[in-house]
């Protein structure tokens, strides 16, 4: 991954995005904070932080595989809740499905302690 | 053809413009500046205000495209509790999002979602973003909202009680 890509993005920074690395390649997470709750009594990260935090993971996977002259545009996403997310950090995963000539097709995953019981997964098209 | 509908929504005292009490409790929407626009029977149009930090693309000064889906599911949500006879908590089961051109940078981005459809388990939505013109938005989206996902009251139902008394 592009050193400091996450530093360019303001909306990254704002959120406080950050990557890991691991045999697998990049992991992205999303740390814990009250400023990201969306249901305060449970308390649960607000839905959107994850749908978000999902298509920044396939965003910075796709501009890891590019050029890196610039960003891909997300043509839609789509993301599925599986479970509440708790008080933790969340840590997200891309897997590119397709990387066409003009669209990418990637899979996210998102977990907060056990990658087995995902929290959320996406999809989503991007035009390259 | 419509169909008259008769229903009474439990959030009814509270439906009206500029009601803070629908996204006040939400701190994460409290993070971005959102205001709620307005709010009525199955329906609720929200707006973030446009601010630097909110930028995805810096080339362009575009905000980011997971800004819209929090916008989106949040006016989701708000729908469908104003979709409701009686009170519960939601969930969002899933959520997507077309984004059909990119926000002009600058400008306040809108989110309006309609709950066309409820039945006794789940919230159908659909719902747009636009930043000038409603009927130029630059995101459409679809999405399902669990109704009744925890057994705790709603954070709204003490409000509601204190209105209707």
């Amino acid at each position: 991954m592009s050193p400091g890509l996450l530093d360019r993005i303001p909306y990254a920074r704002f959120m406080g995005f950050q990557v890991e690395r691991d045999a697998e390649g990049p992991v992205c997470v999303l740390p814990f904070k009250e400023a990201i709750v969306g249901n305060a009594r449970l308390p649960a990260v607000h839905g959107g932080v994850i749908g978000s935090f999902l298509e920044m993971t396939a965003l910075l996977a796709l501009f890891e595989q590019g050029d890196g002259a610039r960003l891909p545009k997300p043509i839609n996403f789509a993301t599925d809740y599986l479970r509440s997310a708790g008080p933790a950090d969340t840590r997200g995963r891309a897997q590119i499905v397709k990387l066409g000539r003009r669209i990418a097709n990637v899979r996210v995953l998102a977990w907060q302690d056990d990658p087995s019981r995902p929290v959320a997964a996406g999809i989503g098209n991007f035009l390259l | 053809m419509l169909r008259a509908v008769s229903e009474s929504y439990a959030l009814e005292p509270l439906f009206g413009e500029g009601r803070s009490e629908f996204i006040q409790w939400v701190p994460h929407c409290q993070e971005l500046g959102m205001v709620c626009v307005r709010v009525g029977p199955r329906r609720a149009t929200l707006r973030v205000p446009y601010r630097p930090e909110l930028v995805g693309d810096p080339g362009r000064g575009i905000v980011f495209g997971g800004v819209i889906t929090t916008l989106l599911d949040q006016a989701g949500g708000v729908a469908t509790l104003c979709s409701l006879s009686e009170l519960v908590t939601i969930a969002t089961i899933d959520l997507r999002i077309d984004y059909l051109r990119a926000a002009e940078p600058g400008l306040d981005l809108f989110g309006m979602a309609e709950c066309y459809k409820r039945t006794r388990s789940v919230g159908f939505v659909r719902g747009k973003a636009w930043d000038r013109d409603p009927e130029d938005p630059f995101a459409h989206c679809i999405a399902t909202f669990m109704l009744g996902s925890t057994p705790a009251p709603h954070p709204l139902q003490q409000l509601v009680e204190e209105r209707g008394a």
